[in-house]
């Protein structure tokens, strides 16, 4: 896929995509930039008036929550309308659906669309077609990427743990089917992170995943030993395709984290997961409800880092 | 051309304020020259309370055309501002733009009782009905001309006079 369609000529952010290919230096403007968004909401008003007048399009072709609402919010503390399309795909001629929905929206002068799609691409596909003066977000596409989500995580490892430079993270679970574990890997990279790992099953590892600059872990005892940063993934059970597990609860016994597995981890170390999060599957509620726990900051800092990226994005 | 001692403008500005001072008074300084004077002239006015610092690009009226420009600082008002007597310090007060978008933040914020306005150099230039309360010096320059207030690693302040880079 072509990177360098997330770029304008002055090497600006057009579109955001995937984490991919990124430098450093965007990462970490958009990092800087959402630190001055987290004060907003405690203001009186809570919004602040930067996108007044511009019309956002979140296009929903598959369902989520979290993700189109943490948008939603992050567009009206920007003073942006905000319009929510939850299209159930169709399984045919999607490609063609999709630009004529885009054409159409289009014709009524939106400024920015954020979409979430089942197909890897089509974020790409709407950012290849639209008028130069329309941005595109990527809330998540297929097996792809999930950008945002990845920044989400990028500002709240900084917030807890300050450098990226002397950091051991370990992202934990279904790697195969995670777009957010791929734009992760690739932020964290990026970020100068000297170890990454992944622990997984064999079966929901993708193959020659070493080749991104991970360490492969299959056991949790040795894969968490000294980590600082622990990244959860939701066991997607929507997407497991054909018997790739015994069990939810054989899964939960040898890579559910437990206070227990947890301590294998440094004292000070971080759990986050993107949610919705399967209790008692990937994660015991003792962690997740735990004081490592960061999973609800993450929440918070989403919308700080969403309102950022669409600042970035609409003044470029 | 001759640029007056910045430290000797901030002695000055800060005998202007003094009898308008209490002990209720808050500074809110702006981004980056503001924050500066702010602080020193909290200590030369013996203000206890904390000040705040304002980064106004987000409210900026420039940034459909330009969009962030710079790198972003939180604004940080560590009082509540409802009720409040509020100075707001800046360096150079040049079209009034800043002033304007300081003030709208200020509001997200809370109804200030009054709101003042410092700041270390008038250069004349207004493209806004705004007018500063306190004033270390006025200096009428050209159009290409901008001025900076800067700060030395020991923390002494001084002006400097540049050209502005002509666009295209």
């Amino acid at each position: 896929m072509n990177n360098n369609l997330q770029l304008n000529k002055n090497g600006e952010l057009q579109h955001l995509l995937t984490t991919e290919g990124l430098p450093a230096s965007i990462l970490l403007n958009i990092l800087d930039t959402a630190e001055s968004f987290v004060g907003v909401p405690e203001r009186d008003i809570k919004k602040v008036p930067l996108l007044r007048g511009k019309s956002i399009f979140n296009l929903f072709f598959e369902p989520s929550t979290r993700t189109r609402t943490t948008f939603e919010i992050a567009a009206k503390r920007l003073s942006a309308d905000v319009v929510n399309l939850n299209i159930a795909a169709s399984s045919q001629s999607k490609g063609e659906t999709l630009l004529d929905t885009v054409n159409n929206l289009s014709a009524m002068h939106a400024d920015m669309f954020i979409v979430r799609h089942s197909q890897s691409g089509a974020a790409h596909l709407i950012a290849r077609h639209v008028r130069p003066e329309i941005h595109v977000i990527n809330a998540g596409d297929g097996r792809h990427a999930h950008p945002t989500q990845a920044l989400l995580d990028m500002f709240t490892i900084r917030r807890y743990k300050c450098d990226f430079r002397n950091l051991r993270v370990a992202i934990v679970g279904d790697i195969l089917h995670s777009r957010v574990a791929r734009s992760q890997i690739h932020a964290l990279t990026t970020l100068g992170v000297p170890e990454v790992r992944v622990i997984s099953p064999k079966t929901l590892l993708p193959t020659k995943v070493e080749r991104l600059g991970v360490h492969v872990y299959h056991d949790m005892a040795q894969g968490l030993k000294d980590v600082d940063v622990l990244l959860m993934l939701r066991l997607q059970n929507e997407r497991m395709l054909g018997a790739r597990l015994p069990s939810a609860e054989e899964y939960f016994k040898h890579y559910g984290l437990t206070q227990e597995k947890l301590a294998r981890a440094k004292h000070d170390a971080i759990v986050m997961h993107p949610g919705p999060m399967n209790r008692g599957i990937e994660i015991d509620s003792a962690v997740a409800d735990g004081k490592q726990s960061v999973i609800l900051p993450q929440v918070t800092f989403g919308i700080a880092v969403r309102m950022a990226v669409m600042t970035i994005l609409a003044g470029n | 051309m001759h640029l007056p001692d910045a430290e000797q403008l901030l002695a000055d500005l800060a005998e202007k304020m003094r009898p308008d001072v209490t002990k209720n008074t808050v500074l809110v300084g702006i981004y980056t020259g503001g924050v500066w004077l702010a602080k020193r002239l909290c200590q030369t006015l013996e203000l206890t309370l904390p000040l705040g610092s304002l980064d106004v690009s987000f409210y900026r009226d420039d940034f459909g055309q330009i969009g962030l420009h710079h790198q972003v600082k939180p604004s940080s008002i560590p009082f509540e501002v409802e009720g409040r007597h509020i100075i707001l310090i800046d360096d150079v007060l040049y079209t009034g733009r800043t002033i304007r978008a300081a003030i709208n933040e200020l509001f997200d914020y809370g109804r200030p009782a009054s709101v003042r306005l410092a700041a270390l150099v008038d250069r004349g230039g207004r493209e806004l009905p705004i007018a500063a309360n306190y004033v270390g010096a006025t200096i009428v320059l050209l159009e290409d001309k901008m001025l900076a207030l800067e700060q030395s690693n020991s923390g002494k302040l001084s002006l400097s006079l540049y050209d502005k880079i002509s666009p295209g």
